[in-house]
């Protein structure tokens, strides 16, 4: 057996995962008030529910679920922008996978728009986006770039390759984010989390380095953690370890994958290409100062919203009616609060954010477990 | 629903609106409204299903398109409890495609209706304009002779659920093909049944229902299952039969297998005293994994396929829904 296979048995083993659980309410007992900790990113989210490891925690531990799917996060004007430059003549549209199926403002997605002529396409890596470009000198193709830390250098090395093999078709609408920004926020709001479950994509780009300054300002313990049941627990139990002994610092449990300083060389590529954009929305939530990545003005020409400004329109903040989508993504209520969940809100028919993308909260809540 | 997309064909809940809400509407009849794989004509003697094949690539790791439209009609066929007979074959061809092509295309079929013994009957050809389809498509209609009628409402509480086999495997195969990622041992599962379920049949045993895998996959047919009968189906979530090859393609993508077709797994629910015999007779007819996963439970307010963990917390097993995309990091 190869050691990566002993290692993945090892995180996810059966009885691994009993004694973590039986180790975190002996630990738990010692807290002198529960504890709320949120999970940033939509995959640990998802995890958590798969493996419906919030049933092996005692009564004060509370796992909340914070705004960390990107396709929750993007306005509705942003997805229209999308739409509209799809139905550009001429026009591939690439992006990946998830961003397809959602609804823009108009009740109309990526997916339908494709199913009335556009040429919308998905894929894995947006590395593809060159071979589409150079097969099709006569079309432009529009690359949606979307997601976190982890995504973000995969648009910039595409932006290098373009340039490199001088493939003028190609440009990128971006919508790269940022966690530390959209933690701080919640931090600073107050009330709602008492520690951070942080990212572990996200971490093996940017460095588990990027958490200390919010540890330490709002004395608030964070803990880096992966994707498997065991990974989880141990970070669940790191952090009551933290409350308990009144340290409040980043711990890096997912060392297998994450270096305190993150990787230097697609952090170097991301700054070549993007600089804060200072108007970005997130969906449910508003304007994070400096929370979102464009395109450098260098770049201009690359850049889907300079070189077709009437397709992108201003952003505007919506309307969320009885959707319980923002107060979610803050960690100040759970899916099951919402008076519209699995009712007037389902993934075929999603009313707010948390439930349009397949990573969102609410849509984990419903696919796992909307009985009980 | 104004506007027919992808999802609306993938084997999920768009696919079930749209043939509930247009072609049951339009077609209703009791044979019809039965939901089986086949319909049972001839006052019950004579089992027929009919599928149209379309897939891309024609050409795939343990199949084509030939030996999957013989294969999965004769096994919908086979499903009901009938030995396969006839098969009724139309080709849909785009301008342009090899003839050569075509012709190991229709001597993989041979060779696959040879497994079952049934034998094409009738057929039709269409050649269509270069651009309105995909190179070839292939409707097959299957025509068999009833052993034993199985079907969903023999389903009982108590119950055993079995499957036959690693599942996911087609889907995976196609998809991997598709977005053109090599992954090593990666073949699809596309094969006849009928070497199976001929000896379950013939041995007398409880067998209450069977339903192959395909689009949808196992969550697909567990769901119906629980919906149609209003109970709920207790899987234990680590006896669900996964190779490695499969777990590792569905992990990297973010894709959940448990909505991946299968070709030649089927799932089937049987009496709780003949599940050990029925799992010892598909492991000694080709399919060597075939485990027990779980048991029908009682009724629920709400019917729903549960997984279980071995460390004590449960979940449900989703319906699949629209198409199915890879997730994004």
């Amino acid at each position: 057996m190869q050691a990566a296979d002993i290692l993945l048995q090892m995180v996810r083993s059966n009885d691994a995962i009993r004694a973590f659980a039986e180790h975190i309410k002996i630990e738990a007992a010692q807290l002198k008030k529960p504890l709320r900790i949120m999970e940033v990113c939509g995959g640990h989210t998802h995890a958590i529910l798969q493996y419906g490891l919030d049933q092996l925690l005692p009564g004060t531990i509370k796992l909340v679920h914070g705004p960390g799917c990107p396709v929750c996060v993007l306005p509705q004007h942003r997805i229209d922008a999308a739409i509209n430059l799809a139905q550009r003549p001429d026009t591939i549209l690439v992006t990946l996978g998830d961003m397809i199926r959602v609804p823009g403002s108009r009740g109309v997605s990526l997916q339908q728009t494709r199913a009335t002529g556009a040429d919308v396409r998905y894929l894995y890596s947006p590395l593809d986006c060159l071979a589409i470009a150079a097969d099709n000198p006569q079309k432009t193709v529009i690359y949606v770039a979307i997601g976190f830390e982890t995504t973000t250098p995969m648009t910039a090395l595409l932006l290098e390759q373009a340039h490199s093999r001088q493939l003028d078709n190609l440009l990128v609408h971006s919508n790269h984010v940022l966690v530390p920004q959209a933690m701080e926020l919640i931090l600073a709001a107050g009330g709602a989390v008492d520690a951070f479950i942080a990212p572990g994509h996200v971490s093996v780009m940017a460095g588990a380095k990027q958490y200390h300054i919010l540890a330490e300002k709002y004395h608030a313990p964070v803990v880096v953690s992966g994707f498997e049941p065991v990974d989880l627990l141990d970070a669940v139990l790191r952090i009551i370890h933290q409350v308990n002994t009144g340290m409040a610092t980043v711990d890096n449990a997912y060392s297998r994958f994450v270096k305190t300083t993150g990787n230097r060389k697609a952090q170097q590529l991301v700054d070549k290409y993007f600089e804060p954009h200072d108007d970005f929305l997130w969906r449910g939530i508003g304007r994070i100062p400096g929370s979102a990545l464009k395109l450098r003005s260098a770049y201009g020409e690359r850049d889907a919203e300079v070189q077709c400004p009437e397709s992108c329109p201003a952003p505007t903040e919506e309307q969320r009616g009885n959707c319980l989508c923002g107060s979610i993504l803050m960690g100040l209520a759970q899916p099951t609060d919402c008076p519209l969940f699995a009712g007037g809100c389902t993934p075929q028919n999603p009313q707010g954010s948390c439930m349009v993308s397949n990573e969102g909260a609410c849509a984990a809540y419903y696919k796992y477990r909307r009985d009980w | 629903m104004d506007t027919i997309q992808l999802a609306h064909g993938s084997g999920g809940l768009e696919n079930q609106q749209l043939i509930r809400e247009l072609f049951f509407a339009a077609f209703d009849n009791p044979m019809l409204a039965a939901c089986e794989d086949a319909a049972l004509i001839e006052g019950g003697r004579f089992a027929v299903s009919t599928d149209s094949f379309t897939v891309s690539p024609l050409f795939f790791p343990g199949g084509d398109i030939g030996k999957l439209a013989v294969a999965g009609t004769l096994n919908d066929v086979a499903m009901r409890g009938a030995r396969p007979q006839h098969l009724t074959v139309a080709f849909i061809i785009e301008e342009g495609l090899k003839v050569n092509t075509l012709a190991s295309i229709v001597l993989s079929m041979k060779d696959e209706l040879s497994i079952s013994g049934a034998q094409v009957i009738a057929g039709d050809t269409k050649v269509v304009p270069r651009g309105a389809i995909d190179q070839l498509m292939i409707n097959t209609t299957g025509f068999g002779a009833i052993v034993s009628d199985c079907n969903t409402r023999r389903i009982a509480a108590g119950d055993h659920l079995i499957i036959s086999g690693n599942i996911a495997r087609h889907g995976a195969c196609i998809f991997a093909a598709r977005e053109e990622i090599a992954i090593k041992g990666l073949t699809s599962d596309c094969c006849t049944l009928w070497p199976a379920i001929a000896p379950l049949l013939h041995a007398g045993l409880g067998i209450h229902a069977m339903r192959d895998a395909t689009r949808g996959g196992i969550s697909a047919v567990l769901n119906e299952w629980a919906q149609q009968t209003g109970l709920c189906l207790n899987i234990r979530q680590d006896d669900i039969p996964v190779s490695s090859e499969v777990r590792g393609f569905a992990e990297i993508l973010g894709i959940d297998p448990y909505v991946l077709a299968c070709e030649g797994v089927f799932i089937l629910a049987v009496a709780p005293q003949d599940s050990t015999a029925v799992i010892d007779l598909l492991r000694h007819h080709g399919h060597p994994q075939a485990t027990l996963v779980g048991t029908v439970g009682m009724a629920q307010q709400q019917p729903a396929v549960l997984l279980h963990s071995a460390y004590g917390t449960r979940r449900r097993m989703e319906y699949p829904s629209g198409e199915i995309l890879p997730r994004i990091c």
